[in-house]
């Protein structure tokens, strides 16, 4: 019998309807992982032992009276980008060091509605803002694939804690890539949902026409079972889309025989690993086997995505993140001499490096005379894009690349050459530019560390993804590997 | 695109932060790198391109005019790094 943290979500729901065993057990297993592991790891920066085991025992108490849904039981960690009444949101910022939220995230209510038990918060690029999980003032995370290696960003926490076995699923959020290039660079699957299908309410705001939040799981059924909780339209959201909500565990089993698949020109080019390149060729052969025809693509503006993205997201970065002003909430300097004072050094101190240059790139963006070369250029720029991949849906289902151009960098490699980071997300950030639906799914080890394919489907078409990767990993096993130790 | 020193401090004042000599300076360089790396949507002709005003073309949703919120006054003050009264307090703004 395979150990605990090694079944699926559909595997552990038995066993819990079984009575194999209890939430309360499973709960206090992973607790104890994330004792024994996460030392080094430094995936997990608050636990909520005590409310998890008390939402262990009500799961208990529902699957005992016949009550239990596909989640009931099961635990998992939420990327501390959430709201959680009661528990620390710090968001991976000495400015929410204090905060303890009075109010839950609609995606945290939906899934504690579903009886999924919190083990606690993940640590994160602080703000959301990063690609290798440096930024956070809880101190990076490290990769449990090799521990001098970052892995990823932002939701860098929530791909370790995965990766190590340390929770079944988690939360993420991806603004520019913040799922799928952690996904990839931890061996996990990860799906960044269209924008607007999962409720961005309580999810602290980064660049709020490009969030959204998504699961991270070991497999792509694990993925489909958790987003089938967290999707579906919120009032309290102006951007959620008021659409049902897809059958995703029901489409898993499609026939993908016939399905068309675009492999994306561009990002097959120059600056992609060439080790990289062979495990995408690999993937795309098994693809093949399952009778898929692969075409190939172009995307022709894609290498124009980074440049849009670095004015949108610091423009609406800086507009959103103006609200932490010391006084309602947050971190507040002493003996502030005047109100301009108080706000300057509040976030001054609150705020790390790379925060405080988004916020000044956006701030500067959106300055009286650059409106119109910088922000209405980017989203003249992103409409392009957008085209772009209006045009490929029109020959294709699905588009295929990497999730990111190389395998897990070092810690301290990206991290003093802010422009060298970005460029570490080119392959995801096109997608969240026009809104659309992607994941990130272990292909074969290149040189011992996890690689990314990346699969991109039309709006709303994540049930499509999903169903595709499912696919792919019943005859491969490329999802199962574990990094060694955990 | 080269900022300098002047500029710099402008802009952390309209993003109300304060920066030391020190800090000015690394940002002169790291500031002007990003903007290098923007820029480079310069090279795609846009001029008959509608901007993006949103992913799925969809306009914002309306709802009624009524009250849907309870009051959470005490909890959100909670969380406030000084309150008196129910008010939030800030140093005087007015002599």
């Amino acid at each position: 019998m395979s150990e605990l943290h090694e079944k699926s979500i559909a595997e552990l729901s038995a066993g819990l309807a079984a009575g194999d065993y209890s939430s309360g057990e499973l709960t206090r297993h992973f607790l104890e992982r994330i004792r024994r592991f996460d030392g080094e790891l430094n995936s997990v920066v608050t636990l909520a032992e005590e409310q998890a085991l008390a939402a262990a025992a009500e799961a208990d108490r529902r699957i005992g009276a016949g009550e239990a849904g596909p989640l009931t039981g099961i635990p998992i960690l939420h990327k501390d980008i959430f709201c959680t009444r009661g528990v620390k949101t710090a968001c991976g910022s000495r400015m929410l060091d204090n905060f303890i939220s009075p109010y839950d995230a609609t995606v945290v209510t939906r899934l504690k509605e579903a009886g999924v038990v919190m083990l606690g918060k993940t640590n994160m690029d602080e703000f959301a803002m990063g690609s290798s999980n440096e930024t956070s003032f809880y101190g990076p995370v490290k990769n449990p694939w090799d521990t001098d290696r970052v892995p990823g960003g932002s939701s860098g926490g929530s791909a370790a804690a995965v990766a190590a076995r340390l929770a079944v699923a988690a939360t993420g959020t991806d603004t520019g890539g913040s799922i799928r290039q952690p996904a990839a660079l931890c061996g996990i699957t990860g799906l960044k949902p269209t924008y607007g299908r999962v409720s961005r309410y309580g999810m602290i705001a980064f660049a709020s026409s490009l969030d959204q939040a998504g699961p991270m799981t070991r497999s792509a059924e694990d993925a489909a079972c958790l987003l089938a909780a967290m999707a579906g339209f919120d009032e309290r959201d102006s951007t959620s889309v008021d659409r049902p909500v897809d059958d995703y565990v029901g489409q898993l089993n499609r026939e993908v025989k016939g399905l068309k698949i675009g492999v994306v020109k561009e990002f097959f080019e120059e600056g992609l690993n060439p080790g990289m390149k062979a495990a995408m060729e690999t993937a795309m052969e098994k693809l093949k086997e399952l009778g898929a025809e692969l075409v190939e693509i172009s995307l022709p503006n894609s290498h124009h995505s980074v440049a849009a993205y670095y004015v949108v997201a610091p423009a609406e970065c800086s507009s959103n993140l103006s609200r932490f002003d010391g006084v309602r909430f947050g971190h507040r300097c002493d003996n502030p001499a005047d109100l301009e004072d108080l706000y300057k050094r509040s976030r001054a101190e609150g705020f790390g490096p790379e925060v405080k240059r988004r916020i000044m790139i956006g701030a500067y963006a959106l300055s009286a005379g650059y409106y119109d070369a910088y922000y209405l250029k980017a989203q003249q720029v992103r409409q392009v894009i957008a085209d772009d991949f209006r045009k490929a849906f029109e020959e294709v289902d699905v588009l295929l690349g990497p999730a990111s151009p190389e395998t897990a960098f070092r810690l301290g490699e990206k991290s003093d050459d802010p422009v060298s980071m970005y460029l570490s997300d080119i392959y995801t950030i096109a997608v969240n530019l026009a809104g659309l639906p992607a994941l990130s799914m272990p292909a074969p080890l290149v040189d011992g560390l996890p690689a990314g394919l990346q699969l991109i489907g039309n709006y709303f078409e994540e049930g499509r993804l999903l169903n595709l990767a499912h696919q792919l990993q019943q005859v491969s096993d490329w999802h199962l590997q574990t990094p060694e130790g955990y | 695109m080269s900022l300098d020193a002047e500029e710099v401090e402008k802009i952390a004042h309209l993003a109300r932060i304060a920066v030391t000599a020190d800090e000015v300076d690394a940002l002169k360089s790291e500031l002007s790198g990003i903007l290098d790396l923007v820029e480079r949507m310069g090279e795609l002709d846009t001029s008959d391109i509608l901007p993006m005003a949103h992913p799925l073309d969809m306009p914002q949703r309306l709802r009624p005019d009524v009250v849907t919120e309870e009051n959470h006054r005490d909890e959100y003050q909670a969380v406030a790094p000084a309150v008196e009264n129910g008010l939030y307090l800030v140093p005087r703004v007015i002599e």
